[in-house]
């Protein structure tokens, strides 16, 4: 079974001149033949490699605490959802937006690790925009936070290029034939942003509350934005 | 590199995992890899060599390992190769907090 794999693997690997099923099937094999190694030896390397690297000098302990901190309460959805109300209320801002995305968000204080280069993408009733990292997991870490497991998964990596369609039905998004689907393929060096679609029914909301409806699968043009009181739930 | 991971396009990977109210970390080695992964980044390697040595992973491995796990494999890979620990240092450090915890 060992030889079997390894020869699979580089089948994959060299990019063979095979059928691309085969490849594919070579690919599920490797996948259902192999296990995950047990969490309890995971966590002893990881605690193996922590300690080392702490007596060496190489990290802080309370900078490890501040990092895992700053992502778990800090920062989140919430800074994209108050560019994109910015955007809404207004037009001046949108525009700069649209034009120069890094710079216009640099304008509300909101530039960070991992957004440093930033394009924005705009929803509208012809155009839904939808943003992936095929290659691993690019994502505009200052403004929506760390992305989900579905974001990082192999089944969105791969479908979102080629079935954008079928993946925002799985998501309980129907996108009408006429509408054209726009995907964007993140890099380490340029991560997008979707601005949603402002809801109907929002003419008197203030900033505050239009930010509570705009949700990260919005920004990542997974979801639309719901008007408020809305009924129609969507999946995670 | 013409690795595992260009996976866009690929057929049959199977429905989106989706999960409600999913936690940033789901684990403490989790958040341990990623803010390790963090904090040396900078000072030590830049991103684009962090994201390299994810992509050396070898296939079948790649294709069956966790997120975190293939940044634990390039975080390791990365403080070895940059001397920073020795395989050996680490190995013998799981094998001492392995007697210590039993």
């Amino acid at each position: 079974m060992v030889e079997l794999v390894l020869s699979l693997e580089s089948l994959i690997l060299q990019r063979s001149p095979l059928p691309f099923h085969y490849r594919l099937l070579a690919a599920q094999t490797i996948m259902s033949s192999h296990n995950h190694p047990p969490a309890a030896d995971i966590t002893l390397r990881v605690k193996a490699i922590e300690s080392l690297l702490i007596e060496k000098g190489i990290i802080d302990p309370a900078a490890l605490d501040a990092i895992i901190d700053a992502y778990e309460h800090r920062i989140g959805p919430h800074n994209g959802a108050r560019i994109v109300t910015k955007a809404w209320v207004d037009p001046d801002f949108k525009q700069r937006l649209l034009a120069d995305a890094s710079s216009a968000i640099a304008e509300l204080g909101l530039t960070g690790f991992s957004s440093e280069h930033m394009v924005v993408v705009e929803n509208t009733p012809e155009v839904h925009n939808l943003i992936v990292c095929t290659l691993c997991s690019c994502y505009p870490w200052a403004i929506l936070g760390l992305p989900p497991t579905w974001y990082k998964s192999f089944a969105y990596r791969s479908r979102a290029v080629i079935e954008p369609r079928s993946v925002l039905q799985e998501f309980g998004l129907e996108i009408l034939e006429q509408i054209e689907v726009r995907v964007w393929d993140s890099n380490a060096d340029l991560r997008y942003l979707v601005l949603p679609e402002r809801p109907q029914g929002t003419a008197n909301m203030t900033e505050e509350a239009l930010a509570a409806l705009v949700t990260r699968n919005a920004m990542i043009g997974t979801a639309k934005v719901l008007p408020p009181n809305s009924s129609i739930e969507l999946a995670a | 590199m013409n690795g595992p991971h260009d996976i866009g396009g690929m057929h049959n990977m199977g429905a989106i995992p989706m999960e409600e109210n999913e936690p940033v970390f789901h684990s403490e080695w989790e958040a341990k890899v990623f803010a390790m992964s963090f904090a040396t980044f900078a000072n030590y390697f830049p991103v684009d060599e962090t994201r390299h040595a994810s992509e050396l992973m070898p296939p079948g491995q790649y294709l069956s390992s966790r997120y975190y796990e293939r940044w634990l494999y390039a975080l390791e890979l990365l403080i070895t190769e940059h001397n920073l620990v020795t395989p050996t240092e680490i190995e013998e450090r799981m094998a001492q907090l392995s007697q210590t915890q039993t």
